[in-house]
């Protein structure tokens, strides 16, 4: 049975008489990653300052490893790597340069620093760019050495803040290559994103936060099985349906939901098998489907079902 | 000790890269120092005053006048023409312009012996210049005096003068006793003129009326002070203090623009302390404040002839200029509220500290209530800490006061920058 690595327990942060963490409670695995998201305000940047040993808990537990996670506990933060959202780098260092400062920041020097900083930078792709500075390179190329910085001191834990924001999809994609290859050696890792398809892609277990409070932890396939359909169907008719075609398309076996938009139709099924049936009897209705696409039930879907749809900037 | 070292070592880096920062703290307090010291005399020991000369009067007087101004080594003559001079003082070429005019030598020939008017001399000067006016008027004087009573005395306009006088005398003596008592004195100063001379020759003494005493100046500093005053001294203590507390503004806006960026709060995610991280940027910033300076004394020394006193009261002065400078951009970081608003705050306070403290002028210059009062700017103790090691010749001792008093706000602006970090 895998070991517990991280154990979060009831954690409480205010910001005066505002509580923006209340009583979150969650663990991550040796060798999990757990994806953790939340709406703008929900509480996730505050987590991750708490998992990061910034900020202090006004109550509740973080222990990682054995040893309580705190601002003053340098110990325990040798244990973790973080990615922070912004560019944590000094874009007038070098690449090589920033690498020796993050890896001499936690304790390395002399011939471990540099074995570390080849090792990181292979890992990320920019061993050919190590002596140029962060200002010549790409978003992508930045958000690697982001990743690379954090990674100089081999930590158990790495803490990863929204770490594709304003990358192109290549550079996404050598992202989560580096990533997948950490989790392949063992590493685990925490994945907060606003992008609901990299957090399926990454993660083994998901928690989602809204207003300081979990709502969900569970494994991605619990959270499917949430939802009372599993699959959609989104048909395009050529002409605008009916109110009886709509209520006989409602009877059918497996359908679970139905959003009709003129010729446009979104139907929710209990799952993917029971897409045939209803093409068939929409065809004996007489309709004459222009287009038909069948998908997946999405972790947004998943998402905005439990956080809502109301905006929150 | 290997974070708290890499973090020294990425700010010199980062200090080094920046040509900016390097040209502002380097060049700039170097070339306005030069220009200060020259203004205020450079390093030499006197400098002469500008004149325009008007010579209305070619008579024998007003030649000899001319030529003992122009002889004086407290002053630059230029003879101009009457337009010309009017010109040049108006526009600030000329300091004062002497009009000697038609007729002088023989009316204040006359005068001396108390039988005519006084001539005048007009003198143009620029308004901004009331004491240069009366070092030109006591100069002045003392040619006038020289030349009108040694040809009085002695010369050939001095004896058909006295001949003159005799002749008018002998006619009012007939009336008036005084006259006569008069008359005979004239008589005696005619014998006196046509006395032979060692060689032979018919004529008279040549040295008129001279100032009876001259003045022994010896500049006053301190014992070690040989090289006497250097204006370039205080310039360039003045504009390196000035331009160091910019790069102390430059080192707290950085501070805050990695809290903006985040690379603040992923140094403090690392395993070091708050403390630390404050503790490093203020010893490289310390460090670059030190380099700064000796580097502009470096070139005080070599280029401008700025004597330094005490080696080691200077090192001690820029070592503690160095952590004060360090601590001032601490304390912009902790209550700076954005980069922005902060380096306009911090530039203007800076420019009063060091204008109080007498970077622009010396604090000498000061009036007494305003000199008891910079005692409290911290700028006053580094720049009369940097005085009395180079121009006014003293040793270390004399310049720890300074240094204690800047160790002191030092501390101060640490501790109150560090409670604010630690609150935020």
């Amino acid at each position: 049975m895998p070991t517990v690595l991280l154990s979060v327990t009831n954690l409480v942060k205010n910001y005066g008489a505002r509580r923006a963490v209340d009583g979150v409670s969650f663990r991550v695995l040796a060798g999990q990653t757990l994806g953790l998201l939340g709406p703008n305000g929900a509480g996730k940047s505050t987590i991750v300052g708490m998992l990061c040993g910034l900020l202090a808990p006004d109550g509740g537990d973080i222990v990682l490893g054995g040893e309580r996670v705190a601002p003053g506990a340098a110990a325990v933060k040798r244990k973790i790597g973080v990615v922070p959202q912004d560019l944590a780098l000094y874009e007038d260092l070098s690449a090589l340069e920033n690498l020796r400062l993050f890896g001499a920041l936690y304790g390395l020097r002399g011939k471990l620093l540099a074995e570390r900083i080849d090792k990181v930078l292979g890992q990320v792709n920019l061993a050919d760019r190590a002596r140029d500075k962060p200002v010549t390179f790409s978003g992508g190329m930045k958000r690697r050495l982001n990743i690379a910085a954090a990674l100089m001191h081999d930590p158990q834990l790495l803490i990863l803040d929204e770490p594709t924001v304003g990358v192109d999809p290549q550079s996404r994609n050598a992202i989560f290559d580096t990533l997948e290859a950490l989790q392949a050696q063992g590493k685990a890792l925490i994945y907060t994103s606003h992008y609901m398809e990299e957090v399926e892609r990454l993660a083994d277990h998901i928690v989602i936060i809204d207003h300081g409070k979990v709502l969900a932890d569970e494994s991605p396939a619990s959270l499917h099985s949430r939802l009372a359909a599993q699959a959609a169907l989104r048909v395009e008719l050529a002409e605008p349906a009916h109110a009886s075609l709509l209520d006989g398309l409602r009877s059918q076996r497996g359908v679970t939901s139905l959003n009709a938009d003129g010729g446009a139709l979104d139907i929710g099924l209990a799952q993917a098998a029971d897409a045939l049936p209803v093409m068939g009897w929409l065809q004996q209705a007489g309709c004459r489907p222009l287009h038909f696409a069948t998908a997946r039930t999405s972790l947004e879907d998943i998402f905005l079902n439990l956080t809502g749809r109301t905006l929150r900037d | 000790m290997t974070a708290f070292l890499a973090l020294i070592r990425k700010d010199l880096i980062l200090f080094l890269s920046d040509r900016r920062a390097l040209v502002i703290s380097l060049a700039l307090p170097i070339v306005i120092a030069a220009f200060f010291g020259a203004l205020f005399g450079g390093s030499a020991k006197t400098s002469a005053i500008d004149v325009a000369l008007v010579q209305q009067d070619t008579s024998e007087i007003g030649n000899k006048i001319a030529a003992g101004l122009k002889a004086d080594p407290n002053l630059h003559v230029t003879p101009l023409a009457m337009a010309d001079a009017d010109k040049a003082v108006r526009k600030g070429d000329q300091k004062v312009a002497i009009v000697l005019p038609v007729g002088f030598g023989e009316a204040a020939g006359a005068a001396l012996f108390g039988s005519g008017e006084k001539p005048s001399i007009s003198l143009l000067y620029d308004p901004s210049q009331p004491a240069v006016l009366a070092m030109v008027k006591g100069m002045l004087t003392q040619q006038v005096m020289s030349v009108v009573s040694a040809e009085m005395f002695g010369g050939k306009m001095g004896q058909e003068m006295t001949e003159r006088s005799l002749h008018q005398l002998d006619e009012q003596a007939r009336t008036d006793p005084d006259s006569r008592a008069l008359r005979d004195m004239l008589a005696s100063v005619q014998k006196y003129q046509t006395l032979p001379t060692r060689d032979g020759a018919a004529a008279g003494p040549s040295k008129g009326l001279s100032m009876p005493f001259t003045t022994a100046d010896k500049q006053l500093s301190s014992g070690v002070a040989e090289q006497g005053y250097n204006a370039y001294a205080h310039a360039f203590a003045g504009m390196g203090v000035q331009f160091i507390l910019f790069m102390g503004i430059d080192m707290g806006i950085g501070i805050l623009l990695a809290r903006r960026s985040g690379v603040w709060s992923r140094l403090l995610a690392a395993p070091v302390s708050l403390t630390q991280v404050l503790l490093a940027r203020a010893a490289s910033g310390a460090i670059i404040a030190f380099a700064l300076l000796c580097i502009v004394f470096a070139v005080a020394v070599f280029g401008f002839g700025v004597h330094i006193a005490s080696l080691p009261g200077f090192i001690g002065m820029a070592l503690c200029f160095g952590v004060l400078t360090a601590s001032l951009g601490l304390v912009i970081a902790a209550f700076g509220k954005t980069p922005e608003a902060a380096r306009k705050i911090a530039m203007f306070a800076v420019l009063v500290m060091v204008m109080l403290g007498g970077a622009w002028l010396p604090s000498f210059l000061f009036p007494q209530w305003m000199q008891t009062l910079t005692m409290a700017v911290p700028t006053r103790w580094a720049i009369d800490g940097l005085d009395a090691v180079t121009w006014r010749g003293m040793d270390a001792m004399a310049a720890a006061p300074a240094m204690g008093v800047q160790l002191g706000f030092a501390l101060l602006f640490g501790l109150l920058a560090l409670w604010k970090f630690k609150r935020a």
